[in-house]
């Protein structure tokens, strides 16, 4: 199965990063999984610019697909004021319309302080359900003081867990392309009737 | 094969002079465009329709009887035709009033149009543009075939013995393209007619078109119309030549940087790269215009954006004799490559000898 990360920090090394691959590689020891990851921060610029021309570089191309066509997710972002950064939510604003739905995802964020923890339930978790997305219960906040801790890798290894047996008990749904139009048509009938 | 020009009719300001072209100017320009579109040797001017400024193209079919009045061969469409918003019935007694009037050089292309508040001014939603789009269709389809047409539906008022006048020239309703950038469904619905399919390719990279041009071919099929490849598909295009490829790129590149339609994002080059624009040499253009049919196959119809961004009516005019000058080229090029047994874009007269013989 392919799992993609999406990675939203933007420092070199970064925390969120060193978070999804954690993350990811708890996934790879509980399932049989390639991974592929996707850092925001090299994609920002061509991010800028499909919102202003309404077509993806061939590079963010690519990586929209590999969202699209996976069979699991990681996403990490940093907290930023209180939620999501900008350039996360950007980068999935730019996900095709239905490309997420049925799709297992495991959300987790990063912060300088354990306060802003539950923007993983009050902004990550609700977006992700807009997109119709399978979000595993638990969600993985790192905040400074739990890379000292022992916490944050059992917390991992329960996240990645969720997401292993979501993404082997219920993968994402093959894409229906087009609606016959005789359906079309029929849909537009019975409400008329 | 069919070359000709569309334009969305925009006010803009030229971003080299700081002069902006008043309504009736650039009313006047689209004009101007038209015949000049005859006179090089295209086979097809289509205008847009808009609701709202910078826009000027309100009414088309106003447009459209003025210019073909004044124009012999030219054929006359639209790029798009508001199904959603106008009123069926309206769209079947305007096109076919002009069909008349034009000796039958008349085609649509339906599109759902993309501006929200569009919607409302007409009394409707944008979220229902698909259905909007299906439901207005089948029964523009059905006015255009049946003299008297009893008919309910969700969007309009019903229909009992209406029969709407004039009937299409010579018994034979106008050719259909559907327009979109991005909606399957719209492609099942020219295939199930066995209309035309016209991807705006100008603003996205092929591969986007890829998808739906196939699924519209393959649909095409399915409903029995013929092959895939015998499937009618039109594109558009949008190009800037000099007789050398730098003085092109420097010409065009302050249009480029300014117009709100590229919208500073990408570079000229990158845009060059990832879209359809062609900005150079008039050898360029007709490479480049020839690989459109290695992603798409054959196709029928190529329809370039010529007068948009600021450009100054002389400019385009310039343009046009450029686009003149290679369309012997373009035509001799694209019939070497074409497959057997792939058909020329219906036209009155092709579907009038079609109906006489069946």
């Amino acid at each position: 199965m392919k799992l993609v990360v999406v990675s939203a920090g933007l420092t070199q090394p970064s925390s969120t990063r060193l978070l999804a691959d954690r993350l990811a590689a708890s996934v790879a020891t509980q399932t049989d999984v390639t991974v592929q990851v996707l850092e925001l921060r090299d994609l920002a610029v061509d991010i800028a610019k499909n919102m202003v021309a309404g077509f993806p570089s061939p590079t963010l191309g690519d990586a929209l697909l590999a969202v699209a066509e996976a069979d699991g997710l990681i996403v990490a972002t940093p907290i930023f004021t209180a939620s999501y950064s900008g350039l996360f939510k950007s980068f999935f604003d730019l996900v095709e319309h239905e490309a997420l739905t049925g799709k297992p995802v495991l959300i987790a964020a990063t912060g300088g302080t354990a306060r802003h923890s539950l923007a993983l339930e009050h902004a990550l978790r609700p977006m992700f359900a807009y997109l119709h997305a399978v979000v595993a219960p638990t969600a993985v906040y790192a905040a400074s003081e739990d890379w000292a801790g022992t916490d944050l890798a059992q917390r991992i290894d329960r996240a990645a867990g969720e997401l292993a047996e979501l993404m082997v008990r219920s993968p994402a749904p093959a894409k229906q392309t087009f609606i016959p139009f005789e359906e079309q048509l029929a849909a537009l009938k019975e409400k008329t009737d | 094969m069919q070359f000709g020009i569309f334009s969305v009719g925009d006010v803009t300001t030229d971003p080299t002079t700081g002069v902006t072209p008043s309504e009736h100017e650039r009313i006047k320009a689209m004009v101007t465009i038209a015949l000049k579109a005859e006179e090089v040797g295209l086979d097809v001017f289509a205008t847009g329709e808009h609701h709202n400024p910078p826009f000027v193209p309100s009414s088309p079919t106003t447009m459209l009887g003025y210019i073909a009045a004044r124009t012999e061969r030219i054929i006359l469409s639209t790029a798009t035709t508001l199904i959603t918003t106008n009123d069926p019935v309206k769209i079947a007694e305007d096109y076919a009033m002009l069909q008349h009037l034009a000796d039958g050089r008349v085609d649509l292309m339906m599109g759902r149009g993309n501006t929200g508040p569009v919607y409302p001014w007409f009394g409707q939603d944008i979220r229902q543009g698909i259905p909007l789009a299906i439901e207005n269709y089948a029964l523009l389809h059905e006015l255009w075939r049946e003299d008297v047409v009893n008919w309910e539906g969700r969007f309009r008022t019903p229909l009992q013995g209406f029969t709407s006048t004039p009937r299409p020239l010579d018994g034979v309703p106008p050719f259909v393209w559907h327009g979109s950038i991005r909606s399957p469904e719209i492609a099942e619905q020219a295939a199930y007619y066995g209309d035309g399919f016209f991807a705006n390719h100008i603003f996205w990279p092929a591969s986007h078109f890829q998808r739906l041009i196939g699924l519209y071919r393959e649909r095409f099929a399915h409903y029995g119309h013929g092959t895939p490849e015998q499937a009618y598909v039109g594109l558009g295009g949008q190009v800037f030549m000099r007789k050398n490829s730098q003085d092109a790129v420097t010409e065009f590149r302050p249009y480029f940087d300014n117009a709100p339609v590229y919208g500073h994002g990408p570079s000229l080059e990158e845009f060059t790269s990832q879209t359809p624009l062609t900005v150079g040499s008039p050898q360029q253009v007709i490479d480049r215009t020839l690989s459109f049919r290695d992603n798409f196959g054959d196709y029928q119809r190529q329809l370039f954006l010529m007068d948009h961004a600021g450009l100054p009516l002389k400019t385009v005019l310039e343009q046009l004799d450029h686009l003149g000058e290679i369309l012997p080229v373009l035509r001799t090029e694209f019939a070497a490559r074409r497959a057997p047994g792939v058909p020329d874009a219906p036209t009155h007269e092709s579907l009038r000898l079609e109906k006489v013989s069946s």
